[in-house]
């Protein structure tokens, strides 16, 4: 792992306006993501994780610009692609993939496989048909799928294959990135230990740098170099993997693994339980936006935008008591 | 990897699109409506196909010395006013008629399609001009379009078909532009647009197909609907002119003779209350079997 980073966001937001009536006469804004800024770098794998609604997903959008984001920047080898045309954007997605979470929806039912995974090549490379087919049929097997099944069609296939294909597609212009999108969470634990061994292993084998967003904690700290928590659309916290797994700093993180299950009974701990839900899309809480929830606040935090600061050992932190 | 990825063999590969028809036929299969519907229609097909074959004279050379006989072993439909057979006349007016409803459909399918995938997939300005010109045209009452286009256009068969044709277009605009809009938002448009495919080639390789299905029932739906329009026009003397025969024609001559010779305007009235029930019938068996859930 190198220190450069490969892909950098700043100060990434996305704000849908939310309308009303019959002009759409815009009322408010619901901020998804406000201000999220991180790296990462070559050849690591950033984990996000954060209860759902908070963001995670609309960052990795943001990233490849599935979503338009509404301000910010994402360098990407270099480039700002949010300062892209549609053509030029074209041309960098070859490097910078996706992985989704849901293995049904991600595939169109009306195609088959191997024309799935042929679809990046087709886009991007002139290749004769005799070509596309090997180099399909390497990808297939690549990811433990056998290269007979090209012609039959997703409805056929279990859903831990199914991921096996989108991972397939991703990797089909030897990308420098993946944003893995909650990869295994709509798999059966004993998949989703198949699929994250896979994408280790194709880490390692092809050097590749992944966001991998999530909201199983374990799941996380097993694969991931760093990690970032979110809440209300920005983070709260970034660290190491195990800096922030055996020194959490910031109130929620430390509320989000104490609810980790542990697999011993004899264990015994304290859960910090959360009052009262996350705030509604139009009620932005002033000051820390965890404030209404937060077990230590003073009275700073209802105030006071805490700020994201390194509070020393690469250990980034929003929180006003810290 | 440990799942069973690996231990299928070659042979089944192949076959799951054979065996995705085969559903779809065993589900057509055993709706009896719709049988009945495509049974008729295949001899519909089979009656326009042979007409010369069927009835070998000329259905519209007038015979005045036979003029209004009623059905008999020789004439099983009996004569017109004219004295030309009703069965020669029907047998030949099948041709007509599904040929109005091809061309018809043909009009609304090459218009209507494009401009529902284009109005659904980009949305915006575009959306708006085209969504504006169909609730404009929706607005007619679609025999009425149909007349009004007949009266700027004139009368004849090619009119008939155009005009026809023109008032489905807003009725195909609407259906997929409305099934554009739940497909655009699929997963798969967007690992698509993620892979770097077009947005041309993404309407075409990932929304059409998907969009097919609705298509398809709804063609089937509209054949039936151009065959009443394309009678109707006839009936009001401004669609197929005579002598050729056509059915809505024939009805529309025969009703002078309601009272003392009912079988002229009775046969082609039969006629094309068939041809249309078979188109409907087809229609309804066809959205049942191809149940979008069902993802054919």
């Amino acid at each position: 792992m190198t220190d450069m980073a490969l892909l950098e966001v700043r100060d990434l937001k996305k704000h849908f306006p939310v309308k009303k009536g019959i002009l759409s006469r815009t009322v408010g804004h619901v901020r998804a993501v406000d201000g999220v800024s991180f790296s990462l770098r070559q050849g690591e794998t950033f984990g996000l994780v954060g209860e759902s609604g908070c963001g995670k997903t609309t960052v990795g959008r943001s990233i490849l610009r599935l979503i338009e984001p509404t301000a910010g920047q994402v360098v990407f080898n270099g480039q700002d692609l949010l300062a892209l045309d549609v053509e030029e954007l074209r041309q960098v997605r070859g490097s910078l993939q996706i992985i989704f979470q849901d293995p049904f929806s991600s595939l169109n039912p009306r195609m088959n496989v191997g024309k799935i995974i042929a679809e990046p090549v087709r886009n991007h490379l002139k290749e004769a048909k005799g070509q596309i087919r090997d180099r399909v049929a390497h990808l297939m097997e690549s990811v433990g799928l056998h290269p007979d099944q090209m012609s039959r069609y997703p409805h056929e296939f279990s859903g831990g294959q199914r991921q096996r294909i989108g991972i397939a597609r991703a990797l089909a212009l030897n990308p420098m990135a993946i944003v893995c999108d909650e990869p295994v969470s709509a798999l059966d634990v004993s998949i989703q230990a198949q699929v994250i061994n896979l994408l280790v292993e194709l880490q390692e084998k092809m050097n590749l740098s992944y966001i991998f967003i999530a909201h199983d904690l374990s799941v996380v700290e097993h694969i991931s170099d760093r990690v970032a928590v979110m809440y209300l659309g920005r983070i709260v916290e970034m660290a190491t993997d195990k800096e922030l797994y055996q020194n959490p700093q910031h109130p929620y993180t430390q509320a989000l693994l104490s609810a980790v299950p542990i697999p011993d009974p004899e264990v015994g701990r304290q859960r910090i339980l959360l009052e009262g839900d996350v705030p509604g899309p139009l009620k932005w809480p002033s000051g820390c936006t965890f404030h209404t929830r937060c077990p230590k606040r003073v009275e700073e935090c209802s105030q006071k935008e805490p700020i994201f600061r390194d509070g020393g050992n690469d250990h980034w932190i929003a929180c006003h008591l810290i | 990897m440990t799942e069973t990825t690996q231990a299928t063999d070659t042979r089944t590969q192949g076959r799951s699109a054979d065996r995705r028809m085969g559903r779809f036929w065993s589900k057509l299969k055993r709706n009896k409506a719709a049988m009945l519907g495509g049974l008729l229609l295949l001899l519909y097909i089979v009656t326009a196909l042979l007409a010369p074959v069927l009835y070998p004279g000329n259905p519209s050379a007038p015979n005045l010395m036979k003029s209004l006989e009623p059905p008999s072993l020789k004439e099983p439909l009996g004569t017109d006013e004219l004295g030309r057979s009703i069965l020669g006349r029907i047998i030949y007016g099948s041709r007509v008629s599904l040929l109005i409803a091809l061309g018809a459909v043909s009009v609304g399918l090459l218009l209507g399609v494009p401009l529902g995938l284009v109005s659904g997939y980009y949305g915006g300005k575009s959306d708006f001009m085209i969504q504006r010109v169909t609730d404009t045209m929706l607005a007619f009452p679609g025999f009425l379009l149909a007349l009004a286009l007949v009266a700027v256009l004139g009368v004849g068969l090619k009119n008939a078909m155009i005009s026809v044709g023109i008032g489905m277009i807003p009725l195909y605009i609407r259906l997929v532009r409305g099934c554009v809009l739940s497909v655009r938002e699929e997963v798969y448009v967007e690992a698509a647009k993620a892979v770097g495919t077009r947005d041309r080639v993404i309407l075409f390789r990932h929304i059409l197909p998907n969009v097919m299905v609705p298509i398809t029932v709804q063609t089937s739906l509209m054949m039936g609907m151009a065959i009443l329009f394309a009678a109707g026009l006839g009936f009001l003397g401004i669609g197929v002119q005579p002598p050729t025969p056509e059915w809505g024609t024939m009805l529309g001559s025969g009703r002078a003779y309601i009272f003392n010779a009912p079988h002229v305007a009775t046969f082609p009235g039969i006629a094309i209350f068939l041809a249309v029930l078979s188109f409907n019938l087809l229609g309804d068996g066809l959205r049942d079997a191809l149940d979008p859930r069902f993802k054919l």
